[in-house]
């Protein structure tokens, strides 16, 4: 199972990032292999759409679980389709949410916004 | 004669003046591109001479032809298309409606249909025809609104004001694309000096003759005056800060109807523009 994660860099030591569609970073944890990589999100300033599109970018990864802070409704409807499971995310460590994900400590993300389309 | 009246910010007196400008001129055309908050007809109290709805075409799917390529998905610039695996999900709002979508995909499994994001309404009030565009809310852009306004007045000979949206964005660039001069309306302050350099710039990039109108100017120094001092750009006119000016704005008045003096004002203003166009074209 791949899991994947919005960060503010492309290194382990980097935060979890407030945004989900224009984060700079995903990292994306392969369970089965036990490594993760780092994709940069080539979208993050584009003028709009960003939240399709870095969920276009998960489904291509195959990822299966994102943990994120926050989510907009365009990009929540995308994984939903796609049936990737939406954690929320707490604390601004990698590995912490991840080993918090595993042990089952993360909720369904409950709240997702209204995006900010437009602004 | 076109002329579009425009500024880096809202609320410095696009709309204030374009529609004392028509009210002097008397015989003219006013057009509201500011699609997002159409306000002139708050003053010029049009009547109403009926609406058409603006549609834009967007991309439907036939999931029976779709193979999950994905090249509709790579090439569309504003994100509007994701696959998920199963189904192509379209995003109609983000959709600029550029039909790319639809050349691309190489099994014919995209066709359009129409989508209403808008409307314009026509009114008229003495002898000034007035043309107002409507952007429905939540919609991305409304440049499509504005081409379909300034459709209205292509072959036009007689006096037609554009009264712009505020900035310089692409509904900006869409307003004044037909503009045989530009009316650069600005404020006192050094807030208003950076607004108007926006304006300034893309004027200058759209090779349109302009001038300034200094609104809501007071007894001290006017940073907008010096810059266009600087600049050597021509100022059409002054309008002074005023207690009165706002009040009547306030209550949805052309204060060029309801005071000599503003009258006056205003009607010189028109012939400066007037001339300085002329001696453009």
């Amino acid at each position: 199972m791949k899991i994947a994660i919005p960060v503010n860099d492309n290194n382990l030591k980097s935060g979890v990032c407030a945004s989900y569609g224009r984060a700079p970073y995903y990292y994306i944890y392969d369970q089965e292999l036990n490594e993760g990589v780092f994709i940069e999100n080539l979208a993050a300033s584009d003028s709009g759409g960003v939240g399709i599109k870095a969920a276009q970018i998960l489904i291509d990864y195959a990822v299966k679980v994102l943990l994120t802070p926050r989510l907009g409704d365009h990009a929540a409807a995308v994984l939903n389709k796609a049936d990737i499971a939406i954690h929320k995310s707490s604390g601004e460590g990698i590995e912490e949410n991840l080993e918090a994900f595993l042990q089952g400590k993360l909720q369904p993300l409950s709240e997702i916004h209204a995006g900010l389309h437009g602004n | 004669m076109k002329i579009a009246v425009l500024s880096g910010k809202g609320g410095t007196g696009k709309t204030f003046l374009s529609v004392n400008l028509a009210a002097v001129a008397k015989k003219s055309i006013y057009l509201d591109c500011d699609v997002e908050e159409p306000n002139g007809y708050l003053f010029l109290k049009p009547v109403d001479e009926g609406k058409k709805d603006i549609k834009v075409l967007i991309p439907v799917v036939d999931e029976k032809l779709c193979n999950g390529c994905k090249k509709c998905v790579d090439f569309c610039a504003f994100n509007a298309l994701a696959y998920t695996g199963r189904e192509l999900m379209i995003f109609e709002k983000i959709c600029h409606s550029c039909g790319g979508c639809k050349l691309v995909c190489p099994e014919k499994a995209l066709s359009e249909k129409e989508r209403a994001i808008g409307r314009v309404k026509k009114g008229r009030t003495g002898e000034i025809l007035v043309y107002t565009g409507i952007l429905n809310p939540g919609e991305a852009s409304g440049t499509m609104i504005i081409d379909a306004l300034l459709e209205e007045v292509k072959d036009e000979e007689g006096l037609v004001f554009i009264d712009a949206p505020p900035g310089s964005a692409c509904v900006v660039m869409e307003s004044i694309k037909d503009a045989d001069y530009c009316i650069l309306v600005a404020e006192p302050s050094i807030f208003g000096v950076h607004n108007l350099e926006m304006v300034h710039e893309l004027v200058e990039l759209f090779k349109k003759p302009f001038g300034v109108v200094l609104n809501k100017c007071t007894d001290g120094e006017n940073p907008s005056e010096i810059y266009c001092l600087e600049k050597d750009i021509k100022v059409l006119g002054k309008i002074p800060f005023s207690y009165e000016l706002g009040a009547l704005t306030s209550a949805g008045e052309i204060v060029a109807n309801k005071n000599k003096e503003y009258y006056k004002l205003f009607s010189a203003l028109l012939k400066e523009v007037q001339d300085e166009a002329a001696a453009h074209s």
